[in-house]
């Protein structure tokens, strides 16, 4: 039914746009940054990663600060994000990534600095550098992909990994009575007054692809008026360790982590106070 | 026109810290070094605008310095043992990514949370290894005041010459003491912008990675060949020591550090008694002067090493001198400073042995 679907659309869409017309620049809609390097990403197929990668490559381009952004990559899935995104990029240790953005933000207080961490680097191992981090209001933009589990290593549970779900350490269904609920870290930071602005997006539609893009806009912008520290939180899927089709973690992404990570902004600088 | 003060080791090291131009410093409070943290942020932001930072933990601030140091800054931070331990991952990617930036440990006694007197017992950490992976910090030990503000200027200058972590490994006594120290005049921040530091992408050049990540085998023995022929370099061109009344010795004391000191009191107690000591003291603990210490071994009796824990430097003693001559070792442990005559009754011990 759903290929049947499909083919429908494909029709559609042929008499709708004459191929020749795609081709014309005032029809060019999607092009590669240069922000972007050719070097093929390893990424599984489906994973979120590479869209969001994409959409903060696209970001520094169209602010056209390539010239003034530094970049730090954590350890996990995300560790060769340097391959990928062409900017100055350092390679932080596990869970550091946030203390080693605070040292480059320090000393070159007029660049953008970036950290993108999955949820073993933020929300485990490098929790208490996440905490101070946003504490002290560094005016840096923290990128925090959350797919629930650990890509890298093959599947363990993430601070992050939803009750009952399955992974290579919680074989049976992560268990409260064991391993504690998952944590809300982005909830839990909102709190802080060194945060200036903390959303939720999600990058499994062309819709919240393009409120994720506009949230990592918002991380950059913010940077310029020395406010304090934006964070982005992106859920986001893994196929290949949940053991699921590119489609099928979409769905279930939308299913499971939404209900319990529910997109929208925790915290955004209306308030005369955060503004001032 | 000199400028003379009085100074408390840590606080003259910060002073250094400030008159050297540094841009950064990171660091969390621990006994016996908290004087620095406490130094800079009374005074350095005014006077140069250094940062200056608090971090919340060791294992931050060192990644702090990681992260401040790959923009080509001159950085540094400062602890003692038990925050040293937990810099130790930082500092072994700081190493392979070979970023310029200088470290102080102010040693108190170990193992453990050990005591918060001083101590040399991170002679191995400090000079072997300490975290993961082949590396060799440059290791500079001073002796005095004075040299607590010397191998500051000297840390910076070795640490950007070579591209590689600069470790002092001072202890508790001499960064609590005050003696007489002459500062050297103010330098300016440089602002220099180095070729390998991540400042932004401009579109002259390629991107900066600075990583220590290298998948491929065989790339990361390229890295490490490479690393270790800096290393063979660094042997080869910064050794530093220092021999005082070695020429016609029977016996050398062998110490580094606050030890060294001790050891010419006792070296003048023997000559009292007509026992002729003398003094060497190496002053890089890496490199380390093994040639000078085995051609010394042609012309004296024995080498008796003194340290400040359980025998840790003596080991390299040992290797240089290549079992030519007797390596006797005296020392004491847990924040505990071996004195003048106790080091002196060893000697005696050993003299009345090579004589009968």
């Amino acid at each position: 039914m759903n290929e049947k679907r499909l083919l429908e659309e494909e029709k559609h869409f042929e008499t709708m746009i004459a191929e020749e017309s795609l081709c014309t620049n005032e029809n060019l809609v999607y092009e590669k940054p240069e922000t972007l390097t050719d070097t093929p990403m390893h990424y599984c197929p489906g994973c979120g990663h590479g869209v969001a990668h994409r959409l903060i490559a696209e970001v520094v381009a169209e602010l056209d600060i390539q010239d003034k952004t530094i970049g730090v990559a954590p350890v996990g899935c995300s560790v060769f994000a340097y391959n990928y995104l062409n900017f100055d990029m350092t390679e932080a240790a596990h869970g550091r990534a946030s203390a080693v953005a605070t040292g480059i933000k320090r000393v070159l207080p007029d660049k953008y600095v970036f950290s993108y961490q999955g949820d073993g680097d933020l929300a485990a191992i490098g929790t208490g550098e996440t905490i101070h981090t946003c504490n002290r209001g560094e005016n840096i933009l923290i990128i925090f992909i959350n797919n629930g589990i650990y890509g890298m290593t093959g599947g363990q549970m993430a601070p992050t990994t939803l009750v009952g779900m399955k992974s290579t350490t919680t074989p049976f269904g992560r268990d409260v009575e064991i391993m504690g609920n998952p944590l809300k870290i982005t909830e839990l930071i909102a709190q802080l007054p060194g945060v200036y602005y903390c959303t939720r997006v999600a990058v499994n539609t062309p819709n919240n692809v393009r409120k994720a893009k506009k949230a990592i806009m918002n991380g950059f912008k913010y940077q310029e008026l020395k406010k304090g520290l934006s964070f982005v939180e992106i859920v986001s899927n893994c196929p290949s360790n949940w053991k699921m089709t590119p489609i099928e973690s979409n769905k279930w992404l939308e299913e499971h982590m939404l209900p319990y990570y529910p997109l929208g902004d925790i915290k955004v600088p209306q308030n005369p106070q955060n503004a001032e | 026109m000199k400028e003379l003060k009085l100074m408390k080791g840590n606080e003259a090291l910060a002073e250094a810290a400030i008159r050297v131009g540094c841009d950064g410093y990171f660091g969390y409070p621990i006994t016996p070094q908290s004087e620095v943290l406490e130094y800079l942020t009374q005074h350095a932001k005014e006077r140069t605008g250094m940062v200056v930072l608090q971090a919340e933990s060791e294992i931050a601030s060192i990644n702090m310095i990681y992260g401040a140091a790959g923009t080509g800054k001159k950085v540094m931070t400062t602890s003692s043992s038990p925050g040293i331990s937990l810099m130790q991952e930082g500092i072994s990617y700081i190493a392979c990514a070979e970023l310029p930036c200088l470290l102080v440990n102010v040693v108190r006694g170990g193992p453990g949370l050990g005591t918060i007197q001083p101590s040399q017992g991170d002679y191995f950490q400090t000079v072997k290894g300490g975290g993961h992976g082949d590396y060799r910090l440059i290791v500079l030990a001073p002796s005095t005041v004075q040299e607590m503000v010397d191998h500051v200027k000297l840390g910076f200058d070795l640490a950007f010459k070579w591209r590689n972590p600069v470790m002092i490994l001072s202890d508790g006594a001499l960064g609590q003491m005050m003696e007489k120290v002459e500062l050297f005049p103010q330098m300016p921040r440089t602002n220099q912008i180095y070729p390998w530091a991540t400042t932004g992408k401009t579109k002259d050049r390629e991107r900066t990675i600075i990583t220590s990540l290298h998948i491929q085998p065989d790339k990361m023995q390229e890295i490490n060949l490479h690393l270790q022929k800096k290393y063979k370099a660094i042997e080869a061109e910064e050794l530093r020591y220092e021999m005082i009344d070695c020429e016609d010795a029977d016996l050398v004391l062998v110490a580094f550090g606050l030890v060294a000191r001790i050891c010419q009191k006792t070296a003048q107690l023997a000559k009292e008694k007509g026992i002729k000591v003398g003094v060497f003291r190496p002053i890089s603990l890496f490199p380390y002067p093994y040639q000078a210490l085995n051609q010394l071994a042609d012309n004296v009796k024995a080498f008796l090493t003194v340290e400040m824990n359980a025998g840790q430097m003596v080991e390299d003693v040992r290797l240089a001198v290549n079992g030519k001559i007797p390596v006797e070792f005296t020392g004491r442990m847990g924040g505990i400073i071996p004195t003048p005559e106790e080091i002196l009754n060893k000697i005696e011990e050993i003299y009345v042995g090579e004589t009968a």
